[in-house]
């Protein structure tokens, strides 16, 4: 076990992989000088330049070079930068990468792994700050990852560099500097689609990933306070998504909230609350709900950025409220 | 077919190889029409889209590409699929949605791909292709081997972002890619020219720094001479290259489209002088090249072609349950 933070165990993760397996290489802008939240420090220098290499600012050629190179066999990993910039290849990312083993009946794989920097962060306002998960979870082809702690980062990281599926790597901006144990014994690495359960409750189960576990972590302490008790699962994939976690915490505690950063009107919570709601519609106490956010894009300014936020009182409000449902 | 060794030149071609090539293009039109035919009677499902009136480029590059080349295609891939040596028995089986296809069915006319000669696919998304292409160059560049990357594009794809960012790419690391532009004058149903400023597909490639051959398109030995020395200098490491082809599509933008917007005497001139298929055979005949043996290569390809189609529809249909198979490992269909 080291102490490390999630962008640490981001770039070992990277680093073990790369000096692991010749067909991997890394691509994507400023890299080599480290990226731009420093989670690519000294690769460049560790692993040169033809493999850790510095692009031009062409989102398009990025995603679309990398789909060619990982039909040719090799294992490139696409750096976004922001996950609001892969929108300017999501051709190349839905059309191509997702279609093309499906397409071509099964002629090729598409190893590759896409990284995408993904929440709110530092007031960057509509551009940079988005969570668009969803989107990825609804296209056939994609794996979709979220982590939210350092070893998770690693974990997943190197299992998604390993798998033969193209990989959507979403890792939470102000999540960074956030500090964790990670094993970095061997070949560890964290399955997927397999959640964590954060913190163990009888009344209410959260389901969240990404940004969201901190403060489900935080709303559990303040709903404790109230006498309810959270059972906190943090999803970690999305796709796949661990469905029996998930029900069998519900079918314990008979009620689900779904807390996440996203837009809440048709973000991943609703898939989430539609199967509990089907599965487990006799045993739940109260209806299904979700917290995201308003369906506006993210303010600016200090004062108005919060409307885009899920806090933790409000976790734990709506927690609460469904403890005291009654029909 | 094997083809002559000997590079070929222009202005003194080799009857042999041209005859070779003059099959090649022969395969496409007569795989294409029979296509054709096959869609308008209900055979093939999906639409198709022909590249009747531009097999000499595809015959000429394709000629000059070793197999573990590798190229990347466009909708309008029959031709460049024939060309890299697929067989033209899957290709049907494709189009006609059946087991066996290049593809298993799940492409079609759109997606046919045949990796085992290195044809990385067609595309439905114009321009898509540059960009893997490119990255499928600068995987070859990674591991140092001495294949190149071809990639065929129309002049509609000019007009798209990926097309700059591809050929920039290219240029930066000095790949080895070949940039084959079909430029037939019409992106779908608009006149490219209409739309487009500037001076042209070779104009923006020569402002990255990156050679421009123009060439006739339709006419095979000059198409044949082009693609070799340019084949040859991507494979020697010079970088990219750009082969701007000008032709025209017979036909309209897919197999349902009468192309009524087009000028009646401007197609009527194009069927009647620029056929490739026919200039070629001029070509020939000059050589020496007897109107008996011509259509000899013209009647092996009907004979072969129209017994593929038969066999491709009498194929089985594929598994219902092939259709949620090679989606992903992870998170797999259940």
């Amino acid at each position: 076990m080291s102490r490390l933070t999630y962008r640490e165990a981001a770039r070992l993760a990277l680093a073990h992989e790369l000096a692991a397996d010749p067909a991997v290489w890394t691509l994507g802008e400023d890299i080599g000088r480290g990226g731009v939240f420093g989670q690519y420090q000294g690769l460049q220098a560790e692993f040169g330049p033809t493999r850790v290499v510095d692009t031009p600012i062409s989102e398009a050629a990025i995603m679309g070079g990398a789909v060619g190179a990982a039909l040719l066999g090799t294992r490139p990993v696409v750096e976004m930068r922001f996950s609001d910039f892969a929108l300017c290849a999501v051709d190349e990312l839905v059309n191509q990468a997702a279609k093309a083993r499906y397409m071509f009946g099964g002629q090729a794989r598409v190893p590759l792994v896409v990284r995408q920097p993904v929440g709110l962060w530092s007031n960057s306002a509509a551009q940079h700050s988005q969570s668009l998960e969803s989107w990825y979870v609804h296209i056939p082809g994609l794996v979709v990852l979220a982590p939210a702690t350092p070893a998770d980062n690693y974990g997943l990281l190197r299992a998604a560099i390993r798998s033969d599926d193209p990989v959507v790597h979403l890792e939470h901006k102000d999540l960074w500097p956030a500090e964790g144990e990670v094993p970095l014994d061997g070949d560890w690495e964290v399955p997927i689609g397999v959640a964590r359960r954060v913190r163990e409750g009888r009344d209410v189960t959260v389901v969240t990933w990404s940004g969201g576990v901190r403060i489900a972590e935080e709303a559990a302490t303040l709903a404790e306070t109230q006498g309810v008790s959270l059972d906190i699962l943090d999803l970690r994939s999305l796709w796949p998504w661990d469905r029996g976690a998930v029900l069998d915490s519900v079918a314990r505690t008979g009620r689900l909230l779904v807390v996440h950063e996203a837009v809440e009107v048709a973000g991943f919570g609703a898939e989430i609350a539609a199967t509990v709601a089907d599965a487990l519609f006799g045993a739940l106490k109260a209806p299904v709900r979700r917290l995201g956010a308003p369906r506006i894009p993210v303010p600016y300014s200090p004062a108005l950025e919060p409307a885009s936020r899920i806090t933790a009182p409000a976790v734990a409000a709506a927690a609460a409220g469904l403890v005291s449902w009654r029909s | 077919m094997a083809l002559p060794s000997s590079p070929p030149d222009a202005a003194a071609p080799d009857a042999e190889r041209l005859l070779g090539l003059y099959a090649t293009m022969q395969r496409i039109r007569v795989f294409e029409t029979l296509a054709d035919e096959a869609h308008k009677a209900g055979q093939v499902a999906g639409y198709i889209h022909l590249s009747i009136g531009q097999e000499a480029i595809a015959a000429a590059v394709g000629a000059n590409l070793r197999e573990d080349d590798v190229l990347t295609s466009t909708h309008r891939g029959h031709g460049h699929t024939i060309a890299k040596g697929a067989d033209p028995l899957a290709m049907f089986r494709e189009l006609c949605g059946r087991a066996g296809g290049t593809c298993g069915g799940k492409g079609g006319s759109m997606h046919i791909a045949d990796f085992s000669v290195g044809m990385l696919g067609a595309n439905g998304v114009v321009a898509a292709g540059l960009p893997i292409a490119v990255g499928a160059a600068h995987a070859i560049a990674l591991k140092g081997e001495d294949r190149i990357a071809v990639c065929f594009f129309g002049d509609g794809a000019t007009n798209r972002g990926p097309f700059l960012e591809a050929l920039n790419w290219a240029a930066a690391f000095r790949l080895p890619v070949l940039f084959v532009c079909e430029d037939n004058g019409y992106g779908a149903t608009t006149r490219t020219g209409s739309v487009s400023a500037g001076g042209g597909p070779g104009v923006r490639a020569e402002s990255l720094g990156i050679p421009v051959t123009v060439v006739d398109g339709n006419d095979l030995a000059a198409v044949d001479a082009a693609a070799a020395a340019l084949v040859r200098a991507v494979r020697e490491g010079g970088g990219p290259q750009f082969l701007h082809a000008r032709t025209y599509r017979f036909r309209g933008h897919t197999s349902s489209d009468p192309a009524t917007y087009r000028d009646a005497a401007e197609v009527q001139a194009q069927l009647a002088g620029n056929d490739p298929i026919r200039r070629a055979a001029a070509t020939l005949a000059g050589l020496g090249v007897t109107p008996d043996a011509l259509e000899r290569v013209e009647r092996h390809e009907r004979e072969a072609l129209a017994a593929a189609l038969a066999t491709a529809l009498d194929s089985p249909w594929p598994d219902l349950g092939t259709a949620f198979t090679d989606v992903q490992d992870i998170g797999a269909p259940q």
